[in-house]
């Protein structure tokens, strides 16, 4: 008795800490989409997401987009299905496409921020740039989603505010299919270290 | 005498820079990203930063996908 009691005061020490943070997505592909969906769920107050993309059939088979919105921009598709799960989120959408140089104007005000581009090459300078210009922002990152099975060569390098949810035997998404498990697990593996790091720091 | 390379506890090779160690373990990927004790390496500095005793070391191979 004592112990559920105990249970119930934690659980609304949690909701109340993620209600009242915010997490920066930059892409809303794949890794992007999944990761908010997953945030939303559990309970994250504000989110802000960055993509210039459009919905396409291709996207569909990982991606958190349905029939009826392909061609819609996956920003303004993305927030259509992230209030069905929870009306009060606050989300904030912006549809561009992140240039060099000015990767990090989107995610100054958040607590912390999520990488989930495609390209290698984006995604390092990505990284990169956010933490030589906000170097006490966490960030969380993926490496190597393409493929399937053998998913135990995945694992998790965090070093200083750097978090990396990283398959070093993946091959590029260039080479290897993109399918949703492997998509899906490294998305919800990212949301699951962003909790922590939200929860490990406030709670 | 030890380094870390992501989570995996490898030898340590006095006055080793970045560029011998990525040489080392065989890492020969265009993209990467290296920390060491979580500061950022830049690329131009691969070949003049000594890793010391100690160090944990990141080196994420970025693959494209997401």
């Amino acid at each position: 008795m004592v112990n559920s009691i105990m249970n119930i005061v934690k659980l609304n020490k949690i909701k109340k800490i993620l209600k009242d943070s915010s997490v920066g997505i930059a892409g809303a592909g794949g890794l992007g989409s999944n990761i908010a969906v997953s945030l939303a769920r559990s309970g994250i107050g504000k989110l802000v997401i960055v993509d210039f993309d459009v919905v396409d059939e291709s996207n569909l088979n990982r991606q958190y987009y349905f029939q009826d919105q392909i061609g819609m921009k996956k920003i303004d598709a993305l927030k259509e299905n992230l209030l069905r799960i929870n009306p009060k989120i606050e989300i904030i959408i912006h549809d561009e496409k992140l240039e060099k140089k000015y990767m990090d104007v989107f995610f100054d005000d958040v607590d912390v921020i999520v990488e989930a581009l495609d390209d290698a090459e984006t995604k390092t300078q990505f990284i990169e740039e956010i933490m030589t210009k906000i170097k006490d922002k966490p960030i969380v990152g993926a490496s190597g989603v393409a493929g399937y099975g053998k998913i135990n060569s995945i694992s998790t390098i965090h070093n200083g505010n750097l978090h990396m949810v990283y398959d070093p035997d993946a091959e590029s998404s260039d080479d290897d299919v993109l399918l949703s498990p492997k998509v899906c697990i490294v998305a919800n593996w990212q949301s699951d270290i962003v909790l922590q790091i939200l929860l490990d720091e406030k709670l | 005498m030890s380094i870390t390379v992501n989570n995996r506890k490898i030898e340590y090779v006095k006055n080793e820079t970045v560029n011998e160690l990525l040489k080392r373990m065989k890492y020969n990927f265009p993209l990467i990203i290296v920390k060491i004790n979580k500061n950022l390496v830049k690329k131009k500095d691969y070949s003049n930063t000594i890793i010391p005793d100690n160090s944990e070391v990141a080196v994420i191979h970025m693959i494209s996908g997401g």
